[in-house]
């Protein structure tokens, strides 16, 4: 049965090396005790073309494709390629991506205005999905670390952040599946990307203008370990934590945003979202019913 | 992955396989000698990933009705013997699998037919289901690694069991799908040796009349097997819907409808009529979802029982979990799926020519001399598209040259006709066209772009590549003394980097009247070894944004953000350059040259 199945993308170009990336992420799955499905597609895309593995898993995976507006995480290691397969990701899921751009000639053929059809990196390009996007530099830090080779693990290591798949299985997945000799540099690589990717990112006040209603709170329950800080600051006392250690919103409409949840979280596992405007409200529900 | 259970990890243990990984892994612990294929986007790694037994026998053949026929010889010899291809293989191979099913087996005798449903790396998706009822052999179809093993074991079995070839067909989100394997023990299986036997084996009209009958008696014990067999799965509890799925379906309508009632086919052909009939009246509705082609669909029909399928669940491209929630929205089963946001605006990413790749030289002088290109399959076939687009057919292996011979024949061809082959599919079905070329006397030139390996399914050893998937050495095929042999007397050879060469060997194989060969001789880039030379740079002072070294197409080079006279200059990627010179030789003020030793060693 495929209830509580998670899955997770790896995008980018043929040759980038995708395909072993992907393994490995399998393999620190089935480390972890998970049944693991992953689908990728060979031949004629590897010529350049743009490459794509399914990673899905949980107790007993069906589907090894993964629904759209599903995954978790989605691994670019290309940023056009983020972009591409972007509408996989589900609201509140991350996004890291390499800002690694592999330009196609294709994109070079507009003699008439002599402007490329690739798109610029942009940080806030996924906002509006409210995705957790992390963009990494993964062939300088790489590079720093000795060889620009291991650039794809400072990738996994950012996509191990968003997993709850214990370092452990991680690095018996790496030393498995790399090539002989280079078993430290992509455990370097894997331990910085992992790093990267828990510095959390500065956002913007998050109330629209005009407008204070309640905030949405997004909890990660993979993340979340039932410490019960959370619940204990919540001036609204919007939280509780219940007898199997699981947090609940107990009072939805209380909220403030005023993020001490948030900021307090050692496992930044909640996030607190800006209140939908009215406006937005009624696109969101047209038809004016219960939602 | 080692599939061997004495070197590698233990019977016993649960690894993650692919679906081909464990196909092979299935066949290993039936006990097979004898494994034999050719290569083909899905199926490749099957062969691959045993090549290194030295206990078994594993060897790629020129074509795949070679492979059918070696692994029928080795089944009637005695030894279990699998053969393993692609879809449109089983094309090839089918006049042998035909009479096959007339045969029976010696030892168990199992055919591997990997479809590509979204032709994915296809020019077709033919549903190979069709097959098996056509030539009358049973079929099984895994949905997962695990199955893969299991199946592919158990098809031994019945072809034993039955004697008769058995049909296993994978898709390519079987075979490249990993998923979890508990690895057993391989048995042995010593040769039962040839037993002479005329009346069986060899099929004169006299005997193949008497074993058509054997043949459909065959099939009714099988359809009696199948009501018991335990590939026939029924789960779920709520029976106001009930799905009839086979192979990898089965999971995605298992994701949509998390409680209905399923009845899982593992074994398709023939057909569990009686358990499907007993399913079909415990539930409300009953739906069939499959890939491509209604196979149990049209069955069902014609014994008269009311489902629905092909309506919702298009006859086109592969199924995944949101085609088929859509479907069942559709059919009113579910609620439609919310909408998804559309992913903004991204820069189109179609396969390319590798940097360096030896096929471009030959493409940028035939759109130059005007040729019209009957195309091939193969890596070369990429140069159908822009920027080369300088290939005009494109249809089965070994079709160019036949093709070509037509064209020509038509006189509707402006141009001198030109075939385009690559050095494995001359070998594996272009030999009989130039035969066609000779013998008709057709005044068309071949080019044929010998790269020394198997390119576009990941560079596979071929009989003119002088060794074996097991890394022996063997005698390589002389392709010039080949052509020579068969009577073409306009045999010319070409380094293709070469592109002032290139161009006057073609321009003069063309003016040739009948049938003349161009070789082009540049191994592969990527394959049996990464080429690497020198890479190449733009002296940014000197270019003048002319975009002639941009023609070829190479995915090294892109524009800089310097201009000229309002037109982007170039710069070329050194990571990526193969330093194979050919954009330098097309730039006019002379701007490329190998890059300076320091920035070489970035
Ligand atoms: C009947 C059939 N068998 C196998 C394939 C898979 N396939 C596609 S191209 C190709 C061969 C390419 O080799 P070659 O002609 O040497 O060209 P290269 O890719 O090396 O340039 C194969 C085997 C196919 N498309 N059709
Ligand atoms: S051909 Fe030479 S001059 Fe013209 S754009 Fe290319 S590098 Fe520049
Ligand atoms: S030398 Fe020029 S054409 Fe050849 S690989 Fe390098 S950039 Fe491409």
């Amino acid at each position: 049965m495929s209830e509580g199945t998670r899955g997770l993308l790896l995008s980018g170009v043929g040759g980038q090396g995708v395909i072993l990336a992907s393994m490995i992420v399998a393999d620190a799955l089935l480390n972890a005790g998970f049944d693991v499905k992953q689908s990728e597609v060979h031949g004629m895309a590897q010529r350049g073309g743009s490459v794509f593995s399914h990673i899905r898993w949980g107790e007993d995976v069906d589907s090894p494709l993964v629904p759209k507006g599903s995954a978790e995480v989605l691994a670019a290691f290309e940023w056009a390629e983020a972009i591409r397969w972007v509408e996989y990701v589900r609201e509140g899921g991350a996004v890291v991506a390499d800002i690694r751009t592999i330009v196609p000639p294709g994109a070079c053929n507009d003699k008439r205005a002599w402007t490329e059809r690739y798109p610029g990196i942009d940080a806030e390009l996924f906002n509006d999905r409210q995705l957790k996007t992390r963009l990494v530099d993964a062939a300088a830090t790489a590079t720093e670390l000795g060889n620009v080779r291991a650039a794809n693990s400072v990738i996994l290591g950012s996509v191990a952040a968003f997993l709850d798949v214990e370092q452990d299985h991680w690095e018996a997945a790496i030393e498995r599946l790399v090539p002989r000799g280079t078993v430290e540099i992509n455990l370097a690589a894997f331990r910085e990307g992992r790093e990267v990717a828990m510095a959390r990112v500065p956002r913007p006040p998050i109330a629209p203008e005009g407008f204070s209603g309640p905030h949405q709170i997004d909890i990660n329950h993979v993340w979340c370990k039932g410490c019960d800080i959370c619940s204990r600051v919540c001036p609204e006392y919007c939280l509780a934590v219940d007898v199997d250690g699981r947090l609940n919103i107990i009072n939805p409409e209380a909220c403030t945003g005023c993020r001490l949840c948030e900021l307090l979280c050692p496992d930044f596992a909640i996030e607190i979202h800006a209140p939908q405007t009215p406006a937005a409200m009624a696109d969101a529900n047209p038809a004016g019913g219960t939602t | 992955m080692t599939t061997d259970t004495a070197a590698g990890p233990e019977a016993g243990s649960r690894v993650l396989l692919s679906g081909n990984e464990a196909v092979a892994q299935g066949a290993v612990e039936a006990g097979v000698l004898v494994a034999v294929g050719y290569p083909g986007t899905p199926s490749t790694e099957i062969l691959e990933s045993i090549a290194d037994r030295t206990d078994l026998d594993v060897r790629w053949s020129p074509n795949e009705k070679v492979a059918l026929d070696v692994a029928l010889g080795a089944s009637l010899g005695g030894v279990r013997s699998i053969a393993v291809m692609k879809h449109v293989g089983v094309n090839v191979a089918a006049d042998t699998l035909m009479t096959a099913a007339y045969t029976g087996v010696g030892a168990g005798l199992v055919l591997i037919s990997a479809d590509d449903p979204g032709m994915h790396s296809s020019q077709n998706e033919q549903d190979n289901r069709a097959y098996a009822r056509m030539a009358g052999i049973p079929l099984l179809e895994p949905s997962d690694s695990g199955e893969a093993k299991e199946y592919t074991k158990l098809a031994f079995e019945i072809s034993e069991q039955f004697d008769t070839p058995v049909l296993v067909r994978t898709t390519t989100r079987v075979s490249h799908n990993r998923g979890v394997v508990e690895l057993g023990s391989r048995v042995d299986k010593p040769t039962i040796g040839f037993t002479r036997d005329p009346k069986k084996y060899v099929m004169i009209p006299g005997h193949a009349r008497a074993r058509r009958p054997v043949l459909l008696e065959r099939l009714e014990q099988l359809a009696t097997y199948v009501e018991t067999s335990p590939l026939t799965v029924e789960s779920g509890s709520d029976s106001t819907v009930g799905v009839v799925t086979s192979g990898i379906s089965h999971h995605y309508v298992r994701e949509v409808l998390p409680d209905a009632k399923l009845l899982k086919l593992g074994l398709s052909y023939p057909l569990p009529m009686k358990r499907i009939r007993a399913f079909a009246e415990s539930v409300d509705r009953l739906f069939v979802v499959e890939e491509l082609d209604p196979h149990v669909e049209d069955a069902l029909r014609a014994d008269g029982i009311s489902v629905a399928g092909k309506e919702f669940f298009s006859r086109s491209g592969e199924l995944d979990p949101d085609v088929v929630r859509r479907g069942f929205a559709a059919a009113g089963v579910v609620p439609q799926m919310p909408s998804i946001t559309a992913a903004p605006a991204t820069v189109s990413r179609p396969p390319l020519m590798c940097p360096g790749c030896p096929h471009t030289p030959p493409f940028l002088a035939l759109k130059r001399l005007g040729a019209v290109v009957t195309g091939d399959i193969g890596c070369y076939t990429l140069a159908s598209l822009e920027p080369l687009a300088a290939m005009d057919t494109c249809v089965a292996m070994g079709s160019s040259i036949g093709m070509a011979v037509g064209m020509a024949a038509s006189g509707g061809a402006e141009g001198p006709v030109v075939a385009t082959i690559g050095d494995s599919t001359f070998l594996h079905g272009g030999i009989p066209g130039l035969i066609e070329a000779v013998y008709n006397k057709a005044n068309i030139t071949v080019l044929i772009l010998d790269n020394g390996t198997v390119a576009m399914t990941g560079g596979q050893e071929h009989p003119g590549s002088g060794i074996t998937l097991q890394g022996t050495d063997t005698t390589p095929i002389d392709l010039v003394g080949l052509c020579e042999s068969l009577g073409v007397k306009d045999v010319r050879v070409v380094d293709p980097y070469d592109l002032a060469a290139t161009y006057g060997a073609i321009e003069g194989a063309m003016a040739y009247a009948g049938p003349s060969v161009v070789i082009t001789n540049r191994p592969c880039v990527e394959a049996p070894t990464k080429i690497r030379d020198t890479p190449f740079e733009v002296i940014s002072d000197a270019c003048t944004a002319c975009q002639a070294c941009m023609t070829p197409g190479c995915p090294s080079i892109v524009w800089s953000d310097e201009l000229f006279e309002g037109r982007r200059k170039v710069v070329i990627d050194p990571v990526t350059c193969t330093g194979c010179t050919l954009c330098a030789q097309l730039c006019p003020p002379l701007a490329i040259v190998p890059v300076t030793k320091e920035v070489a060693g970035v």
